[in-house]
């Protein structure tokens, strides 16, 4: 479902705004409006739709417009045109009192450095949403510890904001935008002023509480780690512009212009790609097969191990050619030369992780899903050749 | 080329408020006297010793033992020299002056802060009343309200009205765009705005200002007794006409443990109103 559409919204500052509106659909670029009619484009014609509980990350440079994006959303910014509809009602033609309601009901805001109330106590700040709706003080009180319990900082309802460390104070400013009960969350940069550690354990809890509260999440930041770590989906934005929304793999995979390519370009691949990237078709054989067909399979595909399944494709385990010839000539059965612990990943693994299991291994590694099934197996060769840029989508597709 | 009769259009400028708007200057003079002699009729109202016991409690709630021991000591030298009436109405007339700055000055200080028209005008106008000299606006506060207390307090007012106007504005400007955009993302109205993130923020700054404004007219009382305001001033002013050095030195002394106190106690009510929060 979606919750929030944006239709063509543009915020240009300026003393004649709409005169760089039209200039801009004359086909005008940014700069020569900026040089000639002294107006800046902040936001320049976006168009997204954003949908009931998906993180939502918009991307880009300092400068790019995110964070002048994100406050047309609430009308922090008055926006210069376009509509903005929030379950289908337009953000723009309220008036103050709804505008108000919206923001004290259906969207919350955790900013980027914190703007905590240094004079309120940690259970007032987190208070403030509800207290200004005039909710009674022990009902408010009783939301906040609530709201503080689940972003871990029961106990420290009493304390002063600058009595706590950083990344605590973010989660103050998260409890505080949780408490409204909002349906969407918008975050500018929310983790930016943390340092990199404690960035990522935000991070995780983010996503932690997001699968609780299925909340939709507008996420502003700069840095693409994270946003292909915590984003559904990604759009990213240039000179006010968004130049591709996507999911993380498809920005990755398939970048819509040289920007993005040259934005992508020095990803950390292994914290982004997983297993089921990289991962080949496993060639398999069932439990009731004897060796001599194992032993011909592998011979006919020049491999030297086979990935053992029964009927409902589930993975019993691996053999070897060694194995199989061994059995061959002592009567054995496959069951009795299975190797029943060899190294078993899920599809979602990160290719880090991957590094070290593939090294300790004789064997390859199986990508299993939820279900115990088998879906693919990863080599040595196709990690590394993932991460030196080799990863074609063909390739990464597991088999059906 | 003739000289431009600047001095005449003040004087019919104010000929014609006399004339005009003495009602109104009645009835500021009314409520400013009633507030002077509330001020001084409940601070003569118990004995000497124990109005000092009193403000030595107060000064221990607001600033520890060493403005306690110094108030109570400094009070004790006044009443012991003999200027204790003279001290109470001056300390009336800076209160009711510094009453009224800060009735009149926050709420100009806030508007200067919202809006641009506003403080273009304010600012130039404040520097004026800052600038000119102090004497100047006794004689219209004379010809308004007449001699005695009440154009003491105005010229007061005007002459100290100023730091606490600035200083509003500045606090009230100061609060961080994140903090008031955060209030606003919240759907905070307007006064709850101002009432519940701004003015709580500004607090410190806007004190510093009314510290000023208390410490300024009592910096007027002296000029203030020229027109017949009654007070510790007005010792000092005859003992400097009479050329008496050691009454001047006394009355003068009075008004420095008075200043001192006073800036004392204003600076130190919003620090301790902090902790205890």
């Amino acid at each position: 479902m979606t919750i929030l559409q944006v239709k063509n919204v543009s915020k240009l500052f300026g003393s004649h705004p709409e005169q760089g509106l039209e200039l801009l659909q004359q086909g005008w670029s940014k700069e020569r409006i900026a040089k000639e009619k002294n107006i800046t484009v902040g936001v320049n014609r976006v168009s997204f739709d954003i949908q009931q509980g998906e993180i939502f990350v918009i991307m880009g440079l300092s400068g790019s417009g995110k964070s002048t994006l994100v406050r047309l959303l609430n009308r922090l910014i008055e926006p210069t045109s376009g509509e903005i509809l929030i379950n289908g009602k337009d953000l723009r033609k309220m008036n103050k009192e709804d505008l108000r309601k919206v923001r004290r009901k259906s969207i919350s805001m955790v900013f980027q450095k914190f703007a905590l109330f240094p004079h309120r106590t940690v259970s007032e700040n987190v208070e403030y949403g509800l207290e200004i709706q005039k909710v009674e003080k022990s009902k408010r009180r009783e939301a906040a510890l609530q709201s503080l319990e689940l972003v871990g900082l029961k106990g420290w309802e009493d304390k002063l904001p600058d009595e706590l460390s950083g990344g605590m104070q973010q989660r103050v400013g998260l409890a505080r935008a949780l408490a409204n009960d909002p349906e969407i969350l918008l975050m500018d940069e929310a983790f930016s002023a943390l340092d990199p550690l404690i960035r990522r354990d935000m991070q995780d809890e983010l996503l932690e509480l997001q699968d609780k509260m299925k909340k939709t999440i507008v996420f502003i930041t700069h840095d693409l780690d994270e946003a292909l770590r915590i984003g559904d989906r990604i759009a990213l934005m240039k000179d006010g512009a968004v130049v591709q929304i996507g999911t993380p793999e498809e920005i990755l995979t398939q970048p819509a212009n040289d920007y993005v390519e040259r934005f992508v370009e020095d990803v950390d691949l292994s914290k982004v790609l997983t297993a089921s990237h990289v991962m080949r078709r496993p060639e398999t054989i069932t439990t009731d097969r004897g060796p001599r067909v194992a032993l011909e399979v592998m011979r006919e595909r020049g491999i030297s191990n086979l990935f053992v399944i029964d009927r409902s494709k589930k993975l019993i385990g691996v053999i070897t050619a060694e194995d199989a010839s061994d059995a061959l000539k002592n009567n054995k059965k496959l069951e009795d030369i299975v190797i029943l612990d060899g190294p078993r990943v899920g599809p979602d693994t990160l290719l880090n992780e991957l590094f070290e299991i593939t090294s300790m291994s004789k064997v390859p590694l199986a990508v299993v899903d939820d279900n115990g099934r088998l879906t693919g197996v990863i080599v040595r060769g196709a990690v590394l050749g993932a991460l030196a840029g080799e990863s074609k989508a063909e390739e990464v597709k597991p088999h059906a | 080329m003739p000289k431009i009769p600047l001095a005449d259009w003040i004087n019919s400028i104010v000929d014609w408020m006399e004339e005009y708007l003495a009602g109104f200057f009645d009835l500021v003079a009314d409520v400013i006297e009633s507030i002077v002699d509330f001020f001084s009729y409940l601070f003569l109202l118990p004995h000497p010793f124990v109005f000092i016991a009193i403000l030595g409690v107060l000064a221990f709630l607001v600033g520890r033992t060493s403005l306690m021991l110094f108030s109570v000591i400094g009070f004790l030298i006044i009443d012991n020299l003999g200027y204790w009436p003279q001290t109470i109405d001056t300390l009336s007339l800076v209160l009711t002056s510094g009453l009224i700055s800060v009735i009149l000055g926050v709420p100009l200080g806030i508007w200067a802060a919202y809006s641009k028209g506003a403080s273009r005008i304010i600012i130039p106008v404040l520097d004026f009343m800052q600038t000119m000299p102090a004497f100047v606006y006794l004689l219209p506060a004379v010809t308004f309200f007449s001699l005695g207390v009440v154009p003491g307090v105005i010229a007061s007012v005007i002459f100290a009205i100023p730091p606490t106007i600035r200083l509003t504005r500045l606090g009230i400007m100061q609060v961080s765009g994140e903090l008031t955009e955060a209030a606003d993302a919240f759907g905070s109205t307007s006064g709850q705005k101002l009432f519940k993130v701004q003015l709580p923020l500004a607090m410190p700054t806007i004190m510093a200002g009314v510290n000023q404004t208390i410490m300024l007219s009592l910096s007027m009382v002296v000029i203030a007794s020229m027109i017949g305001a009654q007070g510790i001033g007005a010792e000092v002013y005859r003992a400097v006409t009479q050329l008496q050095i050691g009454k001047g030195f006394e009355a003068g002394l009075a008004v420095v443990i008075l200043a001192i106190v006073l800036d004392r106690f204003t600076q130190n009510i919003f620090k301790t109103k902090k902790r205890g929060a």
